[in-house]
């Protein structure tokens, strides 16, 4: 395959495109102006994972920009997949937002609703949600292969973007999830990662829905897994995390080991497990490892699943 | 008088559930309780209950104050916000309604709806600095003369301790305001109170 | 219908400040049927500020009044000589009444005692539950008669997001709680109706330049104008 080819030629279009498997992290920037931050999570990360997620406020929480950590990121050894939430911005901030994070080489980018202001520590701030999540899957895809801004005007140079979305397998109504998914792909996603995976039966049951589709040919889909640092996590998510599907035998398991060393290490376990498992089912092009406030994990996790050295690509 | 008095609110406020319970015991002790304070007290008492227990009360020679003042009405559900405020703008210094037990309601409800509007007139008196505990609801039947009696004492103790509504205007007859506010929902007074008749009943 | 609540009481009595001779003027449609400004209401206002005003030792002077369409001019003037008497009118009225209010009787001072909020039906006795966001341009053909404009919390075009559990949104507060999921109630009706068709499909943008994000609107009806 020729660099021409590819729709963006970042490392993770390049890894997915030749069906090797995906490892992508995922790095929250701080509630300050400290940079440092986002460099000791990306010198933590580099040569462990594939790319890099950069959350765009995440819980409507304010941080350091997406895009700004994400160059920080790559200026520190990993690639960044910036994240963008439609509730932040309207569709002349995203276009423009764009552009400007393709001229810093930022190639990857991550199309979401965002999570409800109500979460965050601004809930009087007006939310815009001008476009939603497939609107703006739309708009970037047309922005890269039609050269046109959303208004329809062209323009001379067009951002390259590997566009990429999230699913909610375990959101309601369940049936419709796998349509969401063929949505997105209908509008332009080229990659695919999932809310954190708990329940792996269920998730089976929803790839089954994607293959019988043929969705897992037609976009990238990314395991979601959270490594838990302990049972007081697994419970939280459990039972406040909207959208979250924690089954009794993971918190049971958590709560069987002691907090501290041991719960971190039954964690990383647990998560190699779930890793395997994963990768065994077809249509899964890779994992995306959302270690909260736990990158430092994340190097162990990698290795004990046995997806060491990440590959490199031309 | 002053110990038993002083406590008698603190105490309502706390049996009535309301949230105010634990400030009108703080305040209560710092109060001077003026020992010749007549309060003014407006009852609007349902004539299938209240005011039938009061006549009751007469008959077996119960003792209660006199500051009480009755306005017969054929059912604590045609009370109104308004009928309550305008009572405490007269000057009346407490006003309570007295309404059939829950659930024994001769129109089912109106009880129940009576228990609200009080309710939201206390939070409408608390906006306009008012003491919340200057109003109140009561449940009885026409059987319960000796409760009848009971919460007349209570209630004037409370405002007692209380003391004046800070509202007070000279020459205004409070529960003449207060029946004019009412209009044609309130009865004509009547000590024997006699069984109504259906008509009566629903010519609301 | 409109739909609106009555403002704290410190607020109104910041609105009002020193002034002596006070109406408010409630409104007789809307807000009467929503319970916090028709005549009823107003009167129970005016009550309130009777007693701080008495309390205050103000000597304000607070009458009550209500129009039968405070929006509407000529309902105005059958209450203009209440108006004009006044220093100040604390209207009780939704948005619409209160300006209409102000533009009839410049420049007298006229404040809001109310917070106009929603385009609500009422979906029980004393429950009013939001229902239109008047945003210019009507999807619901399309989404089984749901408004997914105000109804979504994040006025989905393509949903329901992520957040979407057991046919409840995501955005669960103590004063919000148990909001039902738009999306998953367009789902469920579609189904229904046998036009799932219609989820399946992308929806595009939404043209909010017909809402309020185009500047104030307004509408003309040429044939019915008076010549």
């Amino acid at each position: 395959m020729t660099a021409t080819e590819y729709k963006a030629g970042t490392n993770l279009e390049k890894i997915l495109s030749e069906g090797k498997f995906a490892v992508t992290g995922e790095c929250g920037p701080p509630k300050s102006a400290d940079g440092s931050v986002i460099e000791n999570k990306a010198k933590m990360l580099a040569g462990y994972v594939d790319a890099v997620n950069i959350t765009d406020n995440q819980t409507a929480v304010v941080r350091i920009s997406s895009i700004a950590s994400g160059y920080t990121a790559m200026q520190n050894g990993v690639e960044p997949i910036v994240q963008m939430t439609c509730r932040d911005r309207n569709r002349l901030a995203m276009q423009a937002d764009l552009l400007g994070a393709h001229t810093l080489g930022i190639h990857n980018c991550l199309c979401l609703t965002g999570d409800h202001l109500s979460f965050g520590n601004h809930p009087e701030a007006r939310g815009v949600h001008d476009l939603d999540a497939i609107n703006l899957i739309e708009m970037l895809r047309r922005m890269r292969d039609e050269k046109k801004f959303d208004c329809g005007e062209e323009m001379d140079v067009a951002p390259k973007f590997y566009i990429g979305c999230a699913e909610n397998p375990f959101g309601d109504p369940f049936e419709f999830r796998a349509i969401r998914l063929k949505k997105k792909i209908l509008a332009g996603a080229d990659f695919m990662q999932t809310q954190c995976i708990f329940n792996i039966p269920k998730f089976k049951t929803w790839m089954e829905e994607v293959r019988a589709e043929g969705l897992h040919q037609e976009i990238k889909i990314l395991a979601g897994i959270t490594p838990l640092k302990g049972v007081g996590g697994a419970r939280y998510m459990k039972n406040f995390v909207p959208g979250m599907d924690v089954p009794d035998e993971i918190v049971d398991r958590m709560a069987g080991v002691e907090k501290g060393p041991a719960s971190h290490a039954e964690g990383k376990k647990l998560a190699v497990e779930m890793i395997k498992e994963l990768a065994e089912i077809e249509g899964v092009a890779g994992v995306h490892i959302m270690a909260v406030e736990w990158e430092e994990a994340v190097p162990d996790i990698v290795e004990a699943a046995g997806l060491l050295p990440r590959p490199t690509v031309a | 008088m002053a110990d038993a008095d002083v406590k008698a609110p603190a105490a309502e406020a706390a049996a009535e559930g309301g949230a105010a319970a634990p400030e009108a015991a703080d305040e209560a002790p710092k109060r001077v309780v003026d020992p010749d304070f007549e309060p003014e007290i407006i009852v609007f008492a349902c004539h299938y209950c209240a005011y039938a227990a009061a006549d009751l009360a007469g008959s077996m020679r119960l003792q209660y104050p006199t500051n009480i003042r009755m306005i017969k009405l054929p059912c604590t559900g045609k009370l109104e916000v308004i009928h309550l405020l305008k009572a405490i703008e007269a000057g009346a210094d407490g006003v309570y309604a007295a309404g059939c037990l829950e659930g024994e309601c001769h129109y089912l409800k109106g009880n129940l709806w009576a228990r609200k509007r009080v309710e939201h007139v206390k939070r409408l008196l608390e906006e306009v600095g008012i003491e919340p505990e200057r109003v109140e609801m009561y449940n009885m039947s026409s059987a319960m003369g000796a409760r009848f009696a009971e919460v007349a004492t209570e209630f004037t103790e409370r405002i007692k301790a209380l003391g004046p509504n800070p509202v007070r205007r000279e020459g205004v007859d409070a529960h003449a305001a207060a029946r004019e506010a009412l209009g044609g929902v309130a009865m004509p007074d009547d000590p024997v109170p006699s069984a109504a008749t259906s008509e009566e009943g629903h010519a609301e | 219908m409109i739909t609106a609540e009555r403002k704290p009481f410190d607020e109104i009595l910041a609105l009002v400040g020193d002034k002596k001779k006070i109406l408010v003027a409630g409104c007789d449609t809307c807000v009467a049927i929503c319970l916090t400004g028709g005549e009823k209401e107003a009167e129970v206002l005016a009550s309130e500020l009777r007693i701080k005003a008495e309390q205050d030792g103000t000597g304000a002077e607070v009458e009550h009044t209500a129009a039968i369409r405070q929006c509407e001019w000529e309902y105005l003037d059958m209450i203009a000589d209440k108006v004009e008497a006044a220093d100040i009118v604390v209207s009780m009225a939704c948005g619409i009444g209160i300006q209409s209010m102000a533009e009839k009787f410049e420049p007298k001072l006229v404040v809001p005692a109310v917070d106009t909020n929603m385009l609500g039906m009422p979906q029980e006795h004393a429950l009013w539950l939001e229902r239109c966001g008047a945003c210019g341009d009507c999807v619901i053909g399309e989404t089984a008669g749901i408004c997914p404009v105000v109804r979504c919390s994040k006025s989905l075009m393509n949903g329901p997001c992520g957040g979407s559990h057991d046919g409840k949104c995501e955005v669960t507060t103590p004063e919000k709680e148990d909001i039902e999921c738009a999306w998953h109630l367009i789902w469920e009706r579609l189904k229904a109706q046998g036009r799932e068709e219609l989820m399946i499909k992308n929806r595009p943008p939404k043209k909010w330049n017909l809402s309020s994000s185009g500047g104030p609107r307004k509408m003309v009806r040429e044939e019915a104008k008076l010549v």
